[in-house]
């Protein structure tokens, strides 16, 4: 490996290495070329347009009229909308995240404990992960119907009246969680793979000491799962940052609207606005209002929340940089 | 230790932490253990049940509180088709994924493979670049891409979904990177010694060896876009002859509004193909899922 393209010193080196370490290097660009080209395309150059854009008036018929702080004022002053879905979308992140964190983790315990049918039960457990949101969302709208939905009707048969979930402002979004639950697999995945990794000797040597099993989670299982706990939830807020697709799909279903032709803004947000996150009114105030400009000043503001986050997770990089027995 | 790629989660050859001598195990933990578990196999699969129950009752009983159908309507899955041109939907679809699929692989199995196998300055700043564009929600680019699109006079169409994919995908490229610094370097050099030029070594040594990695990857890939919602709403909403099957069922409640045994029955057509293929490739997929929590 040390031919492979070390650190450049040139001067020293004999002329055919030189040769060879430009071939090297070319060979890199040549493998690299595409992704370069998709860097800046679809990376680098969006990201400062969309800044130039937030201090623009812009429609897309006419060019980019510059605005300066007007979008941003607006944001903060005048959106009649926009508070709402950020507190909704905060609302995602400090519950939807944390439930799926803890069942995550207790289902993929559960699934420790078993010494048969293991493999079974992860299968079963995994499937609904792979449900399309759509056709998850469609399912969970009908299940929770309130008046003939099976879920209350399984309720009302132990004697208890159902919520009107998706048709209650303040049940919507649970319910939503629940349907985050039941598509818990891929969490749950990884999970129990950090948990199936930690040293079996260490739990060799409680149980010696006669260690209690919730002191054997706090000192022996935590610590070892602990970086897999937080990609789980920093990857978790990035996606609830994200959260669009079930919740623009319940609004439109269970408001029994058609909203065909009429664009996604006639049932946004349904019921009373408590299911309209951020990245929907990103997207009603782009692409059905066209007001890019305001759009683009939106989405700084989402750039600027999940860099923080990326942040935290990027801080662990060293973690994903090559150890040197990997490479030589 | 880093980037650790875990074997495949099998739980029954782990030996339980909770439970070391299994003779010592008592019958209130077995049965309770077993409640657990019986509870969430119901939880996880009781929605499926009741979407293919309903998808087969006659319209009038699908609004009802009906369980169990009085009449089996297999017919509903035809009807299906002729209420809603599922068949362009089903081939959008497929277009749409297999195509982003093949263009991703193209692109982004070179990137990895000099991320992860090749030595060059600026390669770990390489990857924080994508790390970054994998951790970015999509929503912060999407107004300039659009323009750019919309300039390019391809909204409408799903090419705009495409066509990123021929200039690599984050998620693909770090996850194939993490797989492809797993396989040993010996073989690599051995290629080289024999005169093998980097290409053919990433071609003929590395690739055979990396199979498991890259079918995860792309079928990652495929199920995305299979599932994507937000891409088809956003760039083919307005034109339904391009509609996907998540846009077609979205709006298919919408068009015939009570009809919730056709919808269901749409509903099950749409999640099948997803987890055939996923129960032909079970053992690639997992071991990819794995790979995505990567260890600190």
């Amino acid at each position: 490996m040390a031919l492979a393209l070390t650190p450049r010193r040139a001067g020293s080196v004999p002329a055919p290495l030189r040769a060879k370490r430009r071939r090297d290097r070319l060979t890199v660009l040549a493998f690299l070329t595409p992704w370069l080209i998709g860097l800046s395309v679809f990376f680098i150059y969006p990201l400062i347009s969309t800044i130039y854009y937030s201090f623009t008036r812009f429609d897309l018929v006419t060019a980019p009229h510059w605005i300066g702080l007007r979008n941003y004022e607006f944001f903060f002053t005048k959106d009649p909308k926009v508070w709402q879905a950020v507190r909704n979308t905060a609302w995602i992140v400090a519950v939807l995240v944390p439930a799926r964190m803890i069942f995550g983790l207790g289902v993929s315990m559960v699934l420790t404990t078993l010494r048969r049918g293991g493999g079974l039960f992860r299968t079963l457990f995994y499937l609904p992960a792979l449900a399309p949101p759509v056709a998850a969302t469609l399912a969970f709208v009908f299940m929770f119907n309130p008046e003939t939905g099976p879920v209350n009707v399984g309720l009302k048969s132990i004697g208890i009246t159902g919520p009107l979930w998706f048709n209650d402002p303040a049940w919507a979004k649970p319910a939503l969680v629940l349907l985050g639950l039941w598509g818990i697999g891929d969490l749950m995945i990884i999970f129990l793979a950090a948990l199936l990794d930690v040293p079996k000797d260490q739990y060799e040597a409680a149980s010696l000491d006669g260690v209690k099993s919730w002191q054997r989670f706090r000192y022996i299982t935590f610590p070892n799962i602990r970086p897999v706990l937080t990609f789980g939830a920093v990857t978790g807020v990035i996606a609830a940052l994200q959260y669009f697709t079930e919740a623009s799909v319940a609004a439109t279903v269970a408001s029994g609207k058609a909203n065909v032709g009429e664009g996604i803004g006639t049932t946004l947000g349904y019921p009373d606005g408590s299911t309209l996150t951020y990245p929907q009114w990103l997207f009603v105030k782009g692409f059905s209002d066209y007001a890019l400009g305001y759009a683009s000043a939106l989405a700084v503001l989402l750039f600027a929340v999940s860099v923080i986050f990326t942040v935290i997770l990027l801080r662990r990089a060293q973690a994903f940089t090559p150890t040197e027995e990997s490479l030589r | 230790m880093s980037t650790a790629v875990q074997t495949m989660p099998v739980a029954e050859a782990a030996p339980s932490p909770s439970r070391k001598r299994a003779g010592s195990e008592t019958l209130y933990g077995f049965v309770s253990r077993w409640c657990i578990v019986i509870a969430l196999s119901i939880v996880f699969i009781a929605p499926v049940i009741f979407i293919a129950l309903t998808a087969l009752m006659s319209n009038d009983q699908a609004l009802t509180s009906d369980l169990w159908p009085r009449t089996w309507h297999w017919d509903n899955f035809i009807t299906v088709f002729q209420k809603a041109p599922l068949v362009r939907y089903f081939a959008n679809t497929l277009l749409y994924a297999t195509l982003s699929t093949a263009l991703m692989l193209i692109s982004s199995v070179p990137a990895a493979y000099a991320m992860a196998r090749l030595r060059w300055r600026g390669r770990n700043l390489a990857f924080l670049a994508v790390l970054t564009m994998m951790m970015l929600p999509p929503q912060v680019t999407v107004v300039p891409v659009y323009v750019m699109w919309s300039r390019l006079g391809l909204t409408g169409s799903l090419w705009p979904l495409i066509l990123p994919n021929l200039f690599g995908d984050a998620f693909s490229i770090f996850l194939l990177r993490q797989f492809l610094l797993t396989i040993p370097q010996d073989y690599a050099d051995a290629a080289r010694i024999d005169g093998c030029g980097e290409f053919a070594v990433m071609r003929r040594v590395i690739l055979p060896m990396a199979k498991p990695g890259i079918a995860a990857v792309a079928m990652f890939s495929f199920f995305f876009a299979w599932n994507d919602y937000y891409g088809p709403l956003l760039y083919t909403s307005e034109n339904p002859s391009q509609w996907t099957v998540s846009l077609g069922l979205a709006n298919f409640r919408g068009l015939y509004q009570v009809q919730w045994n056709l919808t269901m029955a749409m509903t099950l057509l749409v999640m099948v193909p997803v987890v055939v293929v996923f129960f032909l490739a079970q053992k690639s997929f997992v071991e990819g899922v794995t790979l995505t929590g990567v260890k600190g």
